[in-house]
């Protein structure tokens, strides 16, 4: 399996405090990796760091075999590394169809963006139904199937989604997650940072479990619900 | 949400809520999540619509042009000289402010910046204005490159602060200068030549041509791939970084690209008055224009330069109220902004869902909370 994305020995300092304290995770080709962890575990500012918005202090990420180590964060959607920020963060006052126009600013071919967003009206049909509505008025789920949709316009190789559940019911959630998968099927690699550690281990082959900056637990999805320690902690057994 | 239900149920066997949510899950994408429906309303209001035709810009261009065979008087010659003046400021600023969202509180420095250029080079080096025009370009150039280069790294609040600063800082160094002449400022600037016309009118028809050329080229900036960008960055900086903009870069070429176009309009005054001082480029000046983008309606060109005309004009067409006409302008432009929140031609009219239609499309439940 090639690796998308190699993280070693990850630091992050804010001001005095250490945020992440020598974290290693690996993504493959094609795979969902799940990111779980409570609040304050360092889910976000890994992402953060990854996708250049957060510098690191030590450690490197690799992607696609290049140190992309604080990176511009312009560079790595070139690349092809996109993240789907924390609260969906989508273009309220602009409309459904402008919002995926965004996404694909960094592809130069229009007529490739027309295609995606045609994909993307194919896969999530919601958004096709409001292309002329502003982002604000969607629902919570529309808005993050939106953000998902944007994202994918810039063609990704790995998306980075971070608490795409974040304050949705569960059907909801579930449709996020069934979204997540039929991405992966189409051989894009996620990154998924979770709280909600049901549904993401449900899409996820692999997981790391997060602690105060470092990874505790990793392995596979399996194994990791079946992880008593996971189970106490996130299952609610 | 609510874990109650899940109590008791282990991975390997769910408990039937969480069955329930899988199986509906995969066969109802698309049916749920209600969100509003679209309202179906299209081109808002009778004004938006008159003025949103595609005839009305040429209208507006051919009133321009036709102005000196209707009414040539030397006083109607100059106040539209003014107001198309104010104009080519406003929607230079509407780049800056309206398509950005970058808060500048001391545009009339560029103002300041391009008529004295012009105005020294003309005057104590002997130039012609139209060799002025490179180095006015330049020179506003590197303005916006001191102020933009280390504020525009901050978010807009300290930006506004800055410029603020800045605005004042350009007309006191003029007013204590020697080569600008100090508080006497510089006078007898040439003007473009009089093509065998008479010379307001030869000027009155140059500034129409530079700035009819200026509305269209902020116009179409807005439209294109930069523009898009801006408009990204000015509704959310973050996500628009996350979508792959260098926001930076970007923000930067919006400064810029206002600074050029307030350093031109300066050479237009220049020549129009013939004689520039500081006090020509007071805080008054800034604010001005700021109003006439904000009473326009931010990024939209039409409305801006509607927004420059009546801020312009609008005091010329109440001397007859005497000293009250600074009064009724005041007053008039809070009636504005009341009843037309988002500018006279808005960039786009607010969709706003009318009270009575707030159905949700599907009467299953949505999510708990955003």
């Amino acid at each position: 399996m090639s690796t998308v994305l190699q993280v070693t020995d990850l630091v992050v300092n804010y001001g005095k405090v250490e945020a992440l304290r020598g974290l290693s995770l690996t993504v493959g080709a094609a795979e969902t990796v799940s990111l779980l962890g409570n609040n304050g575990a360092g889910k976000s500012t890994t992402v953060g760091t990854i996708s250049g918005i957060v510098r690191a202090a030590g450690g490197t990420v690799t992607a696609f075999g290049q140190d992309v180590t604080n990176a511009k964060p312009w560079d790595l959607v070139e690349m092809g590394i996109i993240h789907v920020p924390e609260g969906r963060r989508i273009f309220s006052r602009l409309t459904v169809h402008e919002n995926l126009q965004i996404g694909g600013y960094t592809v130069r071919d229009g007529k490739a963006i027309d295609t995606r967003i045609a994909e993307v009206y194919d896969l999530l049909p919601r958004l096709a139904e409001r292309r002329g509505q502003q982002g604000g008025t969607l629902s919570g789920g529309e808005q993050q199937m939106l953000a998902i949709g944007r994202a994918m316009i810039a063609g990704p190789k790995l998306l980075m989604l971070d608490e795409p559940s974040m304050g949705l019911a569960p059907l909801m959630v579930a449709q996020v997650m069934d979204v997540v998968r039929t991405i992966t099927e189409q051989g894009t690699a996620v990154l998924l940072i979770e709280q909600n550690a049901r549904a993401a281990l449900k899409v996820a082959s692999r997981g790391y479990v997060l602690d105060s900056g470092v990874v505790t637990i990793e392995g596979s999805a399996d194994r990791l619900r079946a992880d008593p320690r996971v189970v106490e902690a996130y299952l609610g057994a | 949400m609510s874990d109650e239900p899940l109590r008791g149920s282990t991975p390997e066997d769910p408990s039937g809520f969480v069955r329930a949510v899988d199986e509906r899950g995969a066969a109802t994408v698309g049916t749920v999540g209600g969100g509003l429906t679209p309202t179906g309303r299209k081109g808002g209001n009778p004004v938006s619509r008159v003025v949103g035709h595609p005839l009305f810009g040429w209208l507006v261009i051919a009133v321009a042009v036709a102005l000196p065979f209707v009414n040539s008087s030397a006083y109607a010659i100059r106040i539209s000289t003014d107001a198309l003046i104010f104009i080519m400021l406003a929607v230079g600023l509407n780049v800056v402010v309206g398509y950005c969202g970058l808060l500048d509180l001391g545009y009339a420095a560029f103002f300041a910046i391009g008529a004295y250029t012009s105005g020294v080079l003309s005057t104590t080096f002997g130039w012609p204005i139209l060799a002025t025009i490179p180095f006015v370009v330049i020179a506003a150039v590197i303005g916006g490159l001191l102020i933009g280069g280390p504020t525009l790294r901050l978010r807009s609040d300290y930006l506004a602060i800055v410029t603020l600063g800045f605005g004042e800082i350009i007309r006191i160094t003029a007013n204590n200068l020697d080569f600008t002449g100090g508080p006497n400022g510089v006078f007898g600037i040439p003007d473009f030549g009089d093509f065998g016309l008479r010379s307001d009118i030869a000027t009155y028809w140059v500034v129409v041509v530079v700035v009819g050329l200026a509305v269209l080229a902020s116009s179409r900036l807005g439209r294109g791939r930069l523009g898009r960008a801006w408009r990204f960055v000015r509704e959310d900086e973050d996500a628009a970084e996350a979508m792959g903009i260098h926001t930076y870069k970007v923000k930067f070429a919006a400064y810029v690209t206002g600074a050029i176009f307030g350093g031109l309009a300066g050479v237009l005054f220049a020549v129009h008055q013939t004689a520039i001082s500081p006090p020509s480029f007071n805080f008054l000046w800034s604010a001005l224009i700021l109003m006439a983008v904000v009473l326009g309606g931010m990024g939209s060109t039409p409305g801006v330069v509607i927004g420059a005309i009546i801020i312009s004009l609008l005091p010329e067409l109440l001397r007859g109220a005497e000293n009250w006409r600074y009064l009724i302008f005041g007053v008039l432009l809070i009636v504005v902004m009341i009843f037309r929140p988002q500018g006279i031609w808005p960039h786009r009219v607010e969709e706003k869902p009318d009270r009575g239609r707030r159905r949700r499309s599907s009467p299953e439940p949505e999510e708990v909370a955003r």
